[in-house]
């Protein structure tokens, strides 16, 4: 069987499958996402700030350094997951209320462990993240003094 | 020795760029356990999510009787899947109570309607206050709970049929 070229095909810009493509594209911007989100509307104070400048800079700086929990690997300060609004908005509530930004993030990790905080605490299981950057620095200076040493026995 | 020692940056390079690799092509996805577990369930009072259904305060957690507390939402899809392993529960006697997190009654009263209502009382916990307070991370999640109030259990997740059995024993356990 030899190709011939179908004169219909080539006088209709819109062939039979893009014209199908444009329906189910369509058809696929119209369906609802299977979304996380409830319907209710976002916390009071997940999105706004305290009227108190000093209490939401305390605030802001709290959130900037609590893990979301569903969208691992963000501050909650950062996220548009809903439960980070919520979050965002139990931390204003608390400031507001007059507790310091030490006592929201123990209650956060009394909860959620340590993994909720981005300000690790020192402790032993925690030593190399705080030593490793010190022994880097004598390692690179021993590594330098060598070298050092190398050229004046050389020159 | 000097010919090993010229390997180790290029070895240290390698072990980097592995690790970077692993975690790029297999993201971590982690899971995390509340650390309430083993200790008393917070006070709190949840006015009811639904017409007709008692609400939840932490007494009716700490009455004598084990209860298995199960943190839902009808906009939650996971929740659905979980809804005959709640009922099987259920019916083997499991004293189920709900915690309907920033639900609206009529989106819940059809959630129930559709995928079965297992549950004594249902909570309204709109801003996520007791969710959060019992270090859960997500929706759905179940908690058992013994008669003195003290978390026992937590299952992280939808239920699924081969779940059933380790939280039976946990609510077993907590007679």
């Amino acid at each position: 069987m030899t190709w011939v070229p179908n004169p219909n095909l080539a006088r209709r810009p819109w062939g039979r499958k893009s014209v199908f493509g444009f329906l189910l594209f369509g058809l696929l911007s119209l369906a609802t996402p299977a979304s996380a989100d409830s319907l209710l509307p976002a916390a009071e104070y997940a999105d706004t700030q305290l009227p108190d400048p000093a209490q939401e800079r305390q605030a802001k700086a709290l959130m900037e350094t609590i893990r979301c929990l569903v969208c691992q690997g963000q501050a909650i300060s950062d996220s548009d997951a809903e439960m980070a609004g919520d979050m965002r908005a139990l931390i204003r509530q608390r400031i507001q209320a007059g507790e310091s930004p030490q006592q929201i993030r123990a209650w956060l990790v009394e909860r959620y462990g340590n993994w909720v905080t981005y300000d690790p605490p020192l402790e032993p299981v925690t030593w190399p993240l705080w030593g490793a950057p010190i022994l880097f620095i004598f390692a690179g200076l021993w590594l330098a003094r060598n070298r050092f040493k190398r050229r004046r026995r050389a020159s | 020795m000097r010919r090993l020692v010229l390997w180790v940056p290029l070895i240290v390079f390698a072990a980097f760029v592995a690790v970077v690799a692993i975690n790029l092509y297999a993201p971590a996805d982690r899971v995390i356990p509340s650390q309430m577990v083993g200790r008393p369930v917070p006070q709190f009072a949840l006015p009811s999510a639904i017409e007709g259904r008692p609400g939840l305060s932490s007494a009716r957690l700490s009455d004598g009787q084990p209860k298995v507390v199960n943190i839902f939402a009808s906009w939650c899809i996971p929740c659905r899947a979980e809804a005959p392993q709640l009922e099987a529960l259920a019916r083997r006697g499991v004293p189920l109570e709900g915690i309907a997190v920033r639900d609206r009654p009529q989106d819940l009263a059809g959630f129930l309607a559709a995928y079965g209502d297992p549950f004594h009382s249902i909570g309204a916990d709109n801003d996520r206050r007791v969710q959060l307070a019992l270090g859960s991370a997500g929706v759905p999640e179940t908690f058992v709970i013994d008669g003195r109030g003290i978390i026992r259990h937590q299952h992280i997740g939808a239920i699924m049929p081969q779940d059933v059995p380790a939280i039976i024993a946990a609510y077993e356990a907590a007679r």
